[in-house]
């Protein structure tokens, strides 16, 4: 069998999945209640397009050309044409892989997570079609077939954020995550007209062989737009204060979705659009500064939270903020690097939380049955601790993955993390010295990572069981606490393996350059992905990269021994406090998440929204409302005219009639 | 018999005209309106089918004197047409009887106003062309009056008849301007004239003016919310889909065929009517609270994308506006027929958002149909909506118009706001009172199913049909 019959095959399995079970569930009452079979069939959906992809995978070398399958001429126009057509290259291949690695983990995982919901068919429904779109925006052989993904995945996220539709909260949750995404396809769809004016085509190999017809001026605005969807869809200033909302959802879609895939999807649309952003270094250094400040400004407001789930959210955009960071000095390796460990370490951390809030709802559902009405939140940190007891695989995959993104080595997060702060160093010293600031700003985000992190993980898992001395009558609510069924644990496991491992592919050539042969290249994912993306060099002298090395270890290290002395033990309380005092104002600044939401709600959302029906209600004829108002403040001939408008009388629609004629006829005769 | 011989290119027309006569007929033996509708389908579907056949055949020529052509642009026109009645009579039956307008005489007018719309598709004089138009419009007056008890009712077909005639008016005086300038009526011979005074601007001024009073541009759309509203919905359904496609061909016909040496002269104005048509279409649907309004304002800003592709000026660009008029017709009709289903489902007259609350979950087929058909209308892949919509604009960059394309976008892209909108208040919102609406019509069902699929299939493969121009 060819290579690349398996493609379809992997688009089309996942949306095989979403039909079946969409279809079904719909139509069939009775199907609903086959959960096993459900759950067994969506994952399976996915996993098979995992093992393809590992088929493929096998089958593709360094130097391969890009193994591609043409389905059909999808869109005709003149000379324009728009194929639906994937390709599989070096770059495609690692996103499918952890898609379809993490999404079959994440399915088997719902399985359990879901098990008492009514909407159980539906969930897994949405998941599969998810997949399904996710899959084509890393396929896609042209632009547009990539914007169909993203707009998909949109779709998919918007319907999974607010699945449990009964809850306004969520609802309006998911309206705010499409309505900031919205914002951001603006910017996407005129980039993709911008390429299309100046190349004539978008798909991606005319792209690249043609990037001598685009001018300077116009690389600049591509990149620029492109990056400002990615803000969009990847969560970054200013577009980034839907994802911590979007965290409504169920925790596995928070995993799947909002931490390893979907969210990473900007990142890999630069990458893949490198060739153009090394064409602007204005646009590299705008996408460095903005990832650089979202990645610490996220990191101070997760400092501040205390809602397991919000932590874990301001995290990931923090985190990919730093990969924002790589993007723009030139790192795009490095940042994909990153993406693929975060992946890693990210889903086992929302998993482990789900698992924790599971407990803690059978907790308060127990408390219930016994007749003791507790309410109290079940995302709470401040209600938990000393769960490492109950909870053993829980606490030990959590802590695997704490220890990756905290940048301790040799776990994964270690190196990615490094490879980014020796691009950012590197970009300093040879073409920017502002990258030198930027570097600053990293390495004291990594520092807050580090200690914010262990914070959560030792205010959860360690000390003693907060809810009975929060709550008198929840007193020895702790035997009620137990670990989660093996569908849950297992993802757990596989993930905190690839966290302690994962780093391994990306491993610096230079440690090995120092100890064995000079000319070593140990550094796999690079040597993959260097044929397809422009990356800057690394120029930096070894005692240089090994001072980064060193300097971001010890920094992490000390974090850790920080939050130890103050998080274990059940001091998590006083150190919150002893926290907020020592830092004051900044403190609250950070808690009230810099006051983004109400500066978007007061200054830009509102008045627009008034401005709107104010305005334009002049020109519904219909709209009295308000009219009357306006129409007072102005002056009496504009007082008439408008009047006309108002009245919905005939003799006012003809006079805009007759203002039309002459504009018509005067514009030709003239 | 040479008319027999023209006669036997132009069935479709005469079909729906006999058609008409028969449902008049039928209604006077008959008292059974379901029959009478079956009869009405009936002339439509064949209608259909030879229009396809015609298509497909892929002749085409002069009839009648070079009055009408066939084949090409005009069947093209000729299928749309007949297909968007087709699906307006499916639809009507179940939804007239509810509101208790169930007689012959719609049928009857629906199939006039129909070979109004086949001959003004066609025409290839302007006198043909005036004929077919104000057979169309006088049949679309009574039918906007329809409920004649509501007073929404009256005002629309009163003000659409005094607006019609106003604007028939320019049109008319455009034609004999025209006629003036260069002796003829015919469009080949107005084509040919090199002599372009004051006189021959003048008439092709008024000209444009008639065509984009009938298709809604900016600034002289001002009728269509207050008929669109009035109007029972499926007839609102049939004007903005079937009476606009035919606008829309006779249009293309007029630019390309009659006006294509002038084109300099007349792409720019087309462009400032385009942009201004999007933007303010778009905006004040942004404001609407009743769904079906908010329709009929962006039934405007669709016009709005239309003219994108028409003036564009080239061939692509006129193809483009025919498969936009084809994607345009499906989802539109649908939507409209889900709208009539929730209006009548259970007595209460829906309209407004705050009445869609929770529907989606109501009937679901028919919730995920009009998810789709909104999808589509917004311009989101993979509906036959975008493919439109990125053949019109694809078609006036090739042109240089990147404003307009970049306006185009934009708009679409505040636009999937309202359409969205409506998503929100089915899905994620819950009624104040507890709702259950009854199982829908099966025709009617399965009808709307099959809008929703074609408009899926053909945001697909649009190959499908584009091949046939």
């Amino acid at each position: 069998m060819n290579a690349s019959q398996l493609l379809p095959l992997i688009v089309a399995l996942p949306l095989a999945g979403f039909l079946v079970n969409g279809l079904a569930g719909m139509y069939l009452p009775g199907y609903r209640e086959r959960k096993n079979w459900i759950g067994w069939f969506a994952t399976a959906m996915v996993f098979v397009p995992f093992l393809a992809s590992v088929t493929l995978f096998m089958g593709l070398e360094a130097d391969s050309r890009p193994v591609t399958y043409h389905l059909m001429t999808w869109l005709q126009a003149g000379s324009f044409t728009s194929d639906i057509a994937w390709r599989v290259d070096q770059l495609s291949v690692v996103m499918m892989l952890f898609i379809t690695g993490i999404g079959s983990l994440i399915h088997l995982y719902s399985m359990g997570y879901m098990k008492e919901d009514e909407g159980y068919w539906k969930f897994f429904a949405y998941l599969n079609l998810f997949i399904f779109a996710m899959l084509n925006l890393v396929m896609g052989d042209n632009l547009l077939l990539l914007f169909l993904g993203w707009e998909g995945v949109g779709v998919c996220s918007y319907l999974l954020i607010g699945f449990w539709y009964k809850d306004m909260e969520k609802a309006s949750a998911a309206k705010k995550a499409f309505v900031y995404n919205r914002v951001g396809d603006f910017a996407f769809l005129v980039a993709m007209f911008l390429v299309f004016r100046h190349v004539g085509s978008l798909q991606f190999d005319a792209i690249f062989a043609n990037l001598d017809g685009i001018p300077a001026d116009a690389a600049f605005w591509i990149g620029l737009l492109m990056f400002i969807g990615a803000t969009g869809k990847s969560a970054q200033i200013p577009l980034f204060v839907w994802l911590p909302d979007a965290m409504a959802g169920p925790t596995p879609v928070s995993a799947l979705i909002h931490a390893a895939t979907m969210v990473t999807s900007g990142i890999y649309l630069i990458s893949r659009m490198s060739a153009i952003y090394v064409m602007t270094p204005e646009v590299m250094l705008i996408v460095a500064v903005i990832g650089g400040i979202t990645a610490f400004v996220a990191a101070t407001i997760a400092l501040t939270q205390t809602d397991i789930k919000r932590v874990l959210a301001y995290s990931t955009v923090s985190q990919l903020g730093f990969m924002f960071l790589a993007l723009g000095s030139g790192g795009f390796i490095a940042a994909m690097f990153h993406v693929i460990t975060h992946a890693f370490f990210k889903a086992c951390l929302f998993l482990g939380s789900g698992s924790v809030i599971h407990a803690m709802h059978h907790v308060e559902h127990e408390l219930d049955h016994h007749g003791k009405h507790v309410h109290f939140d079940p995302q709470d940190m401040r209600n938990m601790g000393g769960l490492k007891a109950y909870m053993p695989s829980t606490y030990k995959t959590f802590l695997i993955a704490t220890i990756a993104i905290a940048g301790i080595p040799p776990l994964a997060g270690f190196f990615s993390k490094d490879e980014i702060l020796a691009m950012l160093y590197n970009a300093g010293a040879f073409y920017q010295p502002v990258y030198f600031v930027l570097f600053g700003l990293a390495l004291v985000t990594a520092f807050l990572t580090a200690f914010y992190m262990f914070r959560l993980t030792f205010g959860t898992f360690h000390g003693t069981f907060q809810l009975s001395k929060r709550y008198p009558e929840a007193a020895g609510a702790e035997k009620y606490l137990h670990e989660s069924p093996w569908h849950m644990t297992l993802p757990l496991w596989v993930l905190a393996v690839l966290s302690l491992v994962g780093g391994f592919m990306g491993f610096p050539d230079f440690i090995v350059q120092t100890f064995g042969n000079p000319d070593a290249h140990s550094n796999w994912l690079h040597g993959w992905l260097i044929g397809g993306i422009a990356e800057y060099d690394l120029a930096l002298a070894k005692p240089v990269k090994w001072t980064i090395l060193l300097a971001s270890t010890a920094l992490a290290s000390f974090a850790v021994w920080l939050a130890y002395q103050r998080y274990t033990g059940d001091r998590a309380a006083e150190s919150d406090a002893a926290l907020q005092r020592g830092l004051g104002g900044a403190y609250r600044l950070w808690s009230d998440k810099y006051r983004l939401d109400e500066i978007y709600e007061g200054y830009v959302a509102n008045p627009i929204l008034k401005l709107s029906d104010k305005v334009l209600a002049v020109f519904d004829l219909k709209g009295i409302d308000g009219l009357v108002n306006l129409v007072a403040g102005l002056t009496n001939f504009t007082g008439s005219i408008l009047r006309y408008a108002q009245t919905g009388l005939v003799s006012g629609y003809a006079m805009y009639l007759v203002v039309g004629v002459l504009l018509v006829v005067g514009l030709l005769l003239f | 018999m040479d008319l027999l011989h023209d006669l036997s290119y132009f069935w479709p027309a005469a079909i729906t005209s006999i058609g008409g006569l028969a449902a008049m007929m039928a209604a006077a033996f008959k008292t059974d309106m379901r029959w009478v509708n079956a009869v009405a389908v009936f002339t439509a579907l064949s209608a259909t089918v030879v229009a396809a056949s015609d298509l497909v055949a892929g002749h085409s020529g002069l009839l009648f004197s070079g009055m009408v052509a066939h084949g090409g642009t005009a069947a093209f026109g000729t299928f749309v047409v007949s297909l968007g009645t087709l699906f307006t009579l499916v639809l009507s039956r179940s939804y007239l009887e509810k509101i208790g307008h169930h007689y012959a005489e719609v049928y009857a007018l629906i199939l006039f106003a129909t070979t109004g719309m086949i001959v003004l598709a066609s025409a290839t004089d302007l006198v043909a062309l005036f004929v077919g138009l104000e057979t169309m419009s006088v049949c679309l007056y009574v039918l906007a009056g329809l409920v004649r008890e509501r007073k929404t009712g009256i005002e629309a077909a009163l003000k659409y008849f005094l607006l019609g005639a106003f604007s028939t008016g320019f049109l008319l005086y455009g034609i004999a301007l025209l006629y003036g300038a260069t002796m003829s009526t015919s469009l080949d011979v107005i084509a040919a004239t090199t002599d372009k005074g004051g006189l021959y601007w003048a008439g092709v001024g008024l000209l444009l003016v008639g065509f984009l009073f009938k298709v809604s541009a900016v600034p002289f759309h001002m009728w269509t919310p207050d008929v669109y509203q009035g109007a029972p919905t499926t007839i609102t359904g049939y004007m903005a889909t079937a009476a606009k496609t035919s606008a829309f061909v006779a249009f293309i016909l007029v630019l390309g065929r009659g006006l294509q040496g002038s084109v300099e002269q007349w792409a720019p104005v087309l462009e400032i009517v385009a942009l201004l048509t999007m933007i303010v279409g778009n905006l004040i649907a942004l404001v609407q609270h009743d769904v079906k309004r908010m329709l009929a304002y962006s039934s405007i800003a669709h016009a709005g994308y239309a003219l994108v592709g028409l003036t564009a000026g080239t061939l692509s660009g006129y193809d483009g506006v025919l498969f936009y008029l084809f994607a345009y017709t499906l989802m539109n009709i649908g939507a409209f027929a889900v709208l009539a289903y929730y209006e009548t489902a259970d007595g209460q007259e829906r309209s407004t958002l705050e009445q869609f609350a929770g529907l989606g979950w109501q009937q679901p087929a028919l919730g995920v149909a009009l998810s789709i058909f909104l999808f589509s209308l917004a311009g989101m892949p993979p509906f036959a909506g975008f493919a439109g919509k990125y053949q019109v604009f694809a078609a006036a960059i090739e042109q240089g118009y990147i404003t307009l394309a970049l306006v185009g976008v934009l708009t679409s892209a505040a636009a999937a706001f309202y359409y969205i909108r409506v998503m929100v208040y089915l899905y994620f919102k819950s009624p104040e009172q507890p709702v259950s609406l009854p199982a829908v019509d099966r025709l009617y069902g399965w009808t709307i199913l099959l809008l929703a699929g074609l408009t899926i299939l053909f945001g697909v493969m649009p190959s499908l049909i584009v091949n046939l121009f």
